[in-house]
């Protein structure tokens, strides 16, 4: 990085370079419409399980393409998968199947490969 | 009678002898499969239907009009009717006569496996008796009936559409030696016994094909090259059973008492699923009954074809398509095995979510959500939570208790609490039974008896799942229809026409159908749509999709409207908040909630209430 002489605080930087995009290059495999999602929060305000608790899908899509994927799990495992985000989503995300998705891509546990039923 | 051939046996049954005992050793080791797979509850439960006199007859007369007479299917098609029972009954008929006559004339060849088959071979008619004639002409009866059907059989193959059925199912090359095979054998029985009739008697069908083809059948030697091509077609077609579709002749008879039994899935291909796998003829019903089936691109994902994958232990397709459905029911409906295909493939997603979900539930913060007291004289109003998306149905349900005079309570005032229905549909069983069990203590703790549900989904885990104790669940357009025979509302009819639409969840997955319709004939005039009750198309919102996209939803949702709106209704009127969503975003003409229906049509003179 340049220096200009003054700067962010290190604990505040961002550093995109660094964020490891492979396993949102797995959830955007798994879930193309993942890149759809213009951060509206219509799928926010509606939400049942917001309505108890923190649980918010725009935050989930902006952290992980942030890279901030530690934030997600406290939110995603209030969700009731009710789909109502879906209905009122104006790009017509896939938002029941991105967050199955995303908790076979990001959940805590470290087997990573598909167990067959 | 007497016997012809002395030594009772020629080569020629060799073939014969061979694929009849591979079929038989085949079919036990299967039935011996599904019975070690089965949960020992279940096995239980099968054994002691087995021996419950209900269900015995219950079994003895499925058998006959499923397997032999395929009544379901003359009710729904009848030239295909007469295809399948033609063959069925008629091939049956003619193993049951063949049986008859060694008995009657011959019992001491009974154990050999091919007499009874091959019986106008080694028997004889004699001058001075006419004690067969009567079972010649039985036999040449069923002859006929049965290559009248594979007459049809043949048509069908290459000109579907003849025969009522825009898609067929494509055939593996298997299954398409089986076709060949039993297409062969009874032209070939003919020309066989045709033979025989000028030697050991015959009736209307082999004594003519005698005389025609005199030049030919005078000479001894192609007798047996007849009989020979005889057997090897019905050797190739027993061989060949197992691997083709053609199992499902003898795995139904094992579906059938087990389906009376009541299993339920359990497995995405052990034990009662197998019995369907098997059972499965591939007949491509499903083909056509799929709402996806509108898009050429998923026709590859109708049932035939998941079972066919599952088959195989084709994993990567077997979950896309378990994954792609919208679990309409309608190709469940319509079978003609009634294959559990939502059942099995619940049980896939479940087996999945178990295995690679690795995203814990927690819903601890429902504990925050304290039981309402409603009071036995008040009814409880479960609003759900798409009809929150859709406040027009709460309100119109609310407007129509109020000028019934039914006094209420409405129990997600301050946000629903999921039904658990979305959760199960996705295969996460046990994060559901949280939410199954909070919502139940819930409405248990409030005291009310009535629930009355304005959401289809919601209905129906409330009825299948939910152990309400002394709680009678009602969908609002059961209740309404009650309140209007009781008198309670009065309407006004508008002579509107309006096409009912049946949603998935509430006609297939509960069987109401006329409630609504009854409901509806107060306040307009309902038109029929193209296809309806058992098979309404579904309005391709449905939460039972996990993988299907907007994009691809939306000709569907197309599909189901051109299909409702074929008698040009003035209005669209559905029972479901999804259905009422989906289609608003499409329709031509305006769409209403059945509630909000009626409450446009409430008499606004109250004191006439009663």
């Amino acid at each position: 990085m340049i220096d200009f002489g003054y700067g962010l605080t290190p604990s505040a930087t961002l550093r995109i370079e660094n964020v490891q995009n492979p396993l949102f290059e797995e959830l955007h495999r798994r879930e193309p419409d993942v890149a759809k999602c213009i951060a509206c929060g219509s799928c926010t305000a509606s939400c049942s399980a917001g309505c108890f608790t923190e649980m918010s899908l725009r935050r989930v899509i902006l952290s992980l393409q942030r890279g901030r994927e530690k934030e997600i799990l406290p939110m995603l495992q209030h969700c009731m998968l009710c789909g109502k985000c879906q209905l009122v989503c104006p790009r017509g995300i896939n938002t029941r199947h991105l967050i199955l998705s995303i908790g076979k891509v990001y959940g805590p546990a470290d087997q990573k490969e598909e167990v067959r039923p | 009678m007497k016997e012809r051939i002395l030594a009772a046996y020629d080569p020629f049954v060799l073939p014969f002898v061979f694929g009849i005992s591979f079929v038989i050793g085949y079919c036990l080791l299967a039935l011996f499969k599904v019975l070690v797979q089965l949960s020992p509850a279940d096995r239980r439960k099968f054994a002691l239907s087995l021996i419950t006199p209900s269900t015995i007859l219950k079994n003895l007369r499925d058998l006959f009009c499923d397997c032999l007479l395929h009544v379901k299917l003359w009710k729904r098609n009848k030239v295909l009717g007469y295809m399948h029972s033609s063959i069925a009954f008629g091939w049956f008929m003619i193993i049951v006569i063949g049986h008859i006559e060694t008995v009657l004339y011959i019992p001491e060849r009974l154990h050999k496996l091919y007499y009874p088959i091959f019986f106008r071979f080694f028997m004889e008619e004699q001058k001075q008796t006419l004690q067969g004639s009567f079972f010649f002409f039985l036999m040449d009866f069923f002859l006929l009936i049965i290559l009248s059907g594979i007459t049809l059989a043949i048509i069908k193959r290459f000109r579907s559409r003849i025969v009522g059925m825009r898609r067929t199912t494509k055939l593996t090359l298997t299954d398409l030696i089986g076709l060949y095979s039993l297409w062969a054998i009874f032209p070939l029985r003919w020309i066989a016994e045709g033979f025989t009739a000028g030697v050991a008697g015959g009736s209307f069908m082999t004594i003519p094909i005698n005389w025609i083809l005199h030049s030919f059948m005078s000479k001894p030697e192609n007798i047996t090259v007849a009989w020979w091509a005889y057997s090897l077609a019905l050797g190739t077609f027993m061989t060949v059973l197992p691997f083709t579709r053609y199992m499902h002749i003898p795995a139904e008879i094992l579906l059938i008492p087990m389906r009376n039994a009541g299993l339920p899935v359990r497995h995405t291909r052990k034990g009662f699923t197998l019995a369907m796998l098997y059972s499965c003829p591939s007949c491509g019903v499903c083909i056509d009954a799929c709402p996806m089936g509108v898009q050429k691109k998923n026709v590859q994902d109708a049932t035939v074809y998941m079972v066919r994958n599952l088959k195989r232990r084709n994993q990567r397709r077997s979950l896309e398509i378990a994954e792609k459905c919208l679990m309409c029911g309608k190709c469940a409906s319509l079978c003609q095995v009634q294959m559990d295909a939502c059942g099995i493939r619940l049980a896939y997603r479940t087996a999945q979510e178990k295995k690679n979900n690795r995203l814990p539930a927690d819903f601890s913060y429902l504990n925050a959500v304290t039981p309402q007291e409603v009071g036995e004289e008040k009814v409880l109003y479960y609003a759900g939570c798409m009809s929150s998306l859709t406040p027009v149905i709460s309100r119109s349900v609310q407007r129509v208790l109020q000028a019934a005079g039914v006094p209420f309570e409405l129990m997600d005032r301050d946000g629903a609490i999921c039904c658990g229905r979305p959760l199960l549909l996705a295969g996460r069983r046990d994060e559901a039974q949280q939410l199954i069990e909070k919502n139940r203590q819930l409405i248990e703790k409030s005291g009310a008896q009535i629930l009355l549900v304005s959401c289809a989904i919601c209905y129906r885990i409330f009825k299948e799942q939910y152990d309400l104790i002394g709680v009678e669940v009602v969908h609002y357009t059961e209740y309404f229809n009650r309140l209007i025979a009781a008198g309670r509302l009065p309407l006004k009819n508008s002579h509107e026409t309006l096409v009912y639409h049946d949603p998935c969840d509430l006609g297939r997955g509960c069987g109401i159908y006329d409630a609504p319709r009854q409901a509806l004939s107060q306040v307009g005039q309902l038109v029929p749509a193209l296809k309806e009750r058992e098979e309404s198309v579904c309005c391709g919102g449905s939460v039972g999709s996990l993988t299907l996209r907007y994009e691809d939803r939306e000709p569907i949702t197309r599909g189901s409207i051109e299909n409702l709106t074929a008698n040009n209704p003035e209005q669209i009127v559905t029972a479901c908040p999804l259905c009422l969503k989906t289609f608003g975003r499409f329709a031509p003409v305006p769409v209403r909630d059945f509630a909000e229906m009626l409450a446009l049509h409430l008499e606004t003179n109250k004191n006439d209430t009663k």
